[in-house]
């Protein structure tokens, strides 16, 4: 078999990028939490916030150094796989990565220094300051990064000058049309995503009556997020598809599995996409719903993917069901939101053990919810890397073999495994042990390395 | 301006690499000498002497690596796809080394992640030589796209440069723990220190020699009159360095082998600079012909021009923070 460097440079490329978004998604939502407990500790004064900053912020140093090393690696990828891609859209993508850089770097440089380990060196407001600070810094760097990712699906602001890409006005490239409605939706997912990382965490404390003072807290403040931020990610998300409707119409088809141009189109709740047949199979729809949904309009015109020639279709099936996962956890979430708001009028909100149970099993559905959005929008947009410009077979590097190219997947596979799953352990043995444990205000100053931050040892004694 | 910010963004990134290749240098070089410890204390106290500061010495490559794409897009899509394996390894081992770093004063398997430690630093030293003789061999480019093979950079040129470094690094390590550490531990590094030096001499003369006679240009480069008397002062310097290096290492000097070894690698740093400059990409494509668009370099100019001096201030204070001499049981685990 032939081996493709174009679909393998795929592979790897969703490899590391999948593995390097948990770490930041989650400290972006981190960093926000750990100010809001830094603040709220400074107003009113009660120990049960500052344990809470001082264990979140232990997990905080491990994710974020998580992100950092998986993200070196991805500042080379672009160069090493996706030459011809860095080459022509290089003098786009490149300075808002750039800029990703030294806002990450920045941040680095200053406050998360004082954050992790300057509780006792600096004043009680330079701390909280700071706080602030890395929560910003973890935005900006979003901002950046997604607003190149943007540009690439809804390229805007330049044009191609000898077969690349020139910018003509940078803010209609960095604000191009799909950016303020990713940015928004990823970091409502970010939020989300924390979240019920920390209501799993403290539902798991309150099922063993272990730490149950912070846990309710903990508990009851990402219960509270959720239940608002849950249902307004609905109608973001919602505003995003609009934009995606208007922009990639052929990746709305994809996600909604429409094959024909209709007017007064069904919303197909599931079905088994059949590529070769440009059917599905096993259909449950409600009419007239997508056209409502899309347009909103009962009949209003959607555009099915036979509109497009064959090489102008994403895949179909992956992005039809990765789609129905995101929205499906969504859903989840809106009702694990609104079922808290109902224990929490009865009073009952800590002592539920079927809910205490669920939120247990709720910890990963963020991380899931969020990887499945991104395949649905990355995959989605095939098979152009540039939309409408660039295709993402033209976009690999000339020289490099399949051979090569899966080589270096396996080696990313097998080091990945050893060295992440040896960092989830770590964090799994932190929150193992616990908040409030090995003093309130431990830490010496050690420059700024955030593995180094949480007092917690790898294996058992 | 056209004209300049290529000229100013290839001092950028120069300095970008300059700074990493001495920073991480030294404690990549600590990883190296691992095996030479007598003790776990002893390498407990090796690794304390860079915990602190080997972070912010890493962020100087993602500024070297990250600001190629940005402002010589070009350079960055030929050298890394041509480069594809050194670089993956290089990683690999820097990430392998990074994490060893904290997990091995948390884990119980205290030996096993010295051996990565170990590991990871002397493969990330030896595939950075690689990269390095990669680059020095040039890439086969058509048009824009590099379209040699994957192993092109393999020759026994680059594996001599890939153990040039690990010497040189080697030589830093052991400077830095002369610098930082005091009674067996410094005697044994001052012992080490020695035949490093006399190594990375070695190293220096043989590639000296070997470059020019591969390469024609770099030759006419330096040979050529009256190139040869603007050039001089770097051959005869280094000789003097490396004479005073020895001197100070014999009278058990403190500060200045450290001082002197960075010296050495300042003065190879510039040799290369003057073997390949105009050229980003060797042989023949220049900081002009690979630079991005100018008003793509001048936005980001704007960014870092703010940055560089929080990044150059916060790690001058890292290191004062940090100064004087890290004794057995001391650290901040």
């Amino acid at each position: 078999m032939e081996l493709d460097p174009v679909i393998l440079s795929r592979i790897q490329f969703a490899f590391v990028v999948s593995f390097h978004i948990l770490f930041p998604a989650f400290t972006i939502g981190l960093a926000s939490f750990i100010a809001v407990l830094e603040t709220l500790w400074a107003s009113t004064n009660r120990e049960v916030f500052i344990r809470l900053s001082q264990f979140w912020t232990k997990i905080f140093a491990v994710s974020f150094a998580m992100g950092v090393v998986s993200g070196i690696v991805m500042s080379f990828q672009f160069g090493t796989n996706w030459s011809r891609f860095s080459d022509i859209a290089g003098n786009v993508v490149g300075p808002l990565m750039g800029y990703e850089v030294i806002t990450a770097f920045f941040l680095e440089a200053t406050f998360l220094g004082i954050l992790l380990f300057g509780r006792n060196r600096v004043p009680r407001p330079v701390h909280v300051f700071s706080s602030y600070m890395v929560a910003i810094g973890t935005l900006f760097s979003a901002f950046w990064i997604l607003s190149a990712n943007s540009w690439m699906q809804t390229p805007a602001g330049a044009e191609l000058v000898d077969g690349r890409f020139v910018v003509t006005d940078w803010w209609a490239a960095i604000f191009n049309p799909s950016f303020p409605y990713r940015f928004a939706h990823m970091v409502a997912a970010c939020y989300l995503t924390t979240a019920f990382v920390v209501i799993g965490v403290s539902a798991w404390y309150l099922r063993h009556k272990r730490h149950e003072d912070t846990a309710r807290t903990a508990f009851s403040m990402g219960l509270g997020l959720v239940a608002i931020l849950a249902p307004l990610q609905l109608i973001i998300g919602d505003l995003h598809g609009l934009n995606t409707f208007e922009h990639q119409p052929a990746k709305v088809a994809a996600m909604e599995g429409h094959w024909e141009t209709q007017e007064g189109a069904p919303m197909i709740v599931f079905g088994i996409p059949d590529e070769e047949r440009e059917m599905n199979h096993a259909e449950i729809k409600i009419p007239l719903l997508g056209s409502l949904i899309l347009t909103h309009e009962a009949m209003g015109e959607v555009r099915g993917l036979k509109a497009w020639p064959k090489d102008e279709r994403p895949p179909v099936a992956i992005v039809f069901y990765a789609f129905r996962i995101m929205v499906g956890l969504g859903f989840l979430m809106i009702g694990v939101g609104l079922y808290s708001l109902l224990l929490r009028k009865r009073g009952r909100l800590y002592d539920s053990p079927g809910f205490l149970r669920l939120c247990t099993w709720c910890l990963p559905i963020g991380f899931i919810a969020l990887l499945a959005g991104w395949f649905t929008t990355e995959i989605g947009r095939q098979p152009w890397i540039v939309y409408g410009f660039l295709r993402t077979s033209d976009a690999t590097s000339p020289a490099l073999t399949g051979g090569n190219v899966l080589s270096s997947l396996l080696i990313y596979a097998v080091v990945y495994t050893v060295i992440f799953g040896a960092g989830i352990y770590y964090l799994y043995r932190i929150v193992r042990s616990g908040p409030g444990e090995g003093g309130l205000f431990g830490g010496l100053i050690s420059g700024k390395r955030p593995l180094s931050a949480p007092d917690v040892r790898m294996e058992g004694e | 301006m056209e004209t300049y910010l290529p000229l100013i963004w290839a001092g950028i990134i120069g300095l970008g690499v300059f700074m990493y290749v001495l920073m991480d240098g030294f404690d990549l070089g600590i990883g190296i000498l691992f095996p030479f410890a007598e003790s776990e204390e002893e390498r407990d106290v090796m690794m304390n002497t860079v915990a602190p500061v080997w972070d912010g010495n890493e962020t100087w490559l993602v500024l070297g690596g990250g600001g190629l794409l940005a402002v010589f897009p070009l350079a960055y899509a030929i050298i890394m796809p041509a480069l594809y394996f050194p670089i993956l390894i290089m990683l690999i081992a820097l990430i392998f080394r990074g994490v060893a770093f904290e997990f091995r004063f948390k884990s119980d398997h205290k030996r096993l992640w010295g051996v990565a430690f170990w590991f990871g630093s002397t493969l990330a030293t030896f595939s950075q030589g690689l990269v390095l003789g990669g680059f020095i061999q040039g890439f086969e480019v058509e048009g824009r796209n590099f379209v040699g093979g994957a192993f092109d950079w393999f020759s026994w040129f680059s594996v001599v440069i890939g153990l040039a470094l690990v010497a040189g690094y080697g030589l830093l390590g052991a400077t830095w723990l002369i610098l930082k550490t005091e009674g067996e531990t410094q005697d044994r590094f001052y012992r080490l220190a020695r035949p490093l030096l006399v190594a990375m001499i070695a190293f220096i003369i043989i590639v000296s020699i070997w470059t020019p006679l591969n390469y024609q240009e770099i030759a006419d480069r330096w040979f050529s009159w009256p190139n040869i008397l603007f050039v001089a002062p770097v051959p005869i310097l280094t000789a003097g360095v490396a004479l005073a290096l020895i001197n100070a290492l014999a009278k058990r000097k403190e500060v200045q082998p450290f001082v002197l070894s960075l010296g050495l690698f300042l003065l190879g740093y510039l040799g290369l600079g003057i073997s390949f400059w105009p050229n980003v990409v060797p042989p023949d494509i220049t900081v002009w012909e690979a630079a991005a668009a100018h008003n793509s370099q001048f936005l980001l100019l704007v960014g870092v021009i703010i940055l560089l001096p929080f990044i150059l201030f916060y790690t001058g204070y890292s290191y004062f923070v940090f100064r004087g001499k890290v004794r057995a049981g001391e650290g901040y685990h």
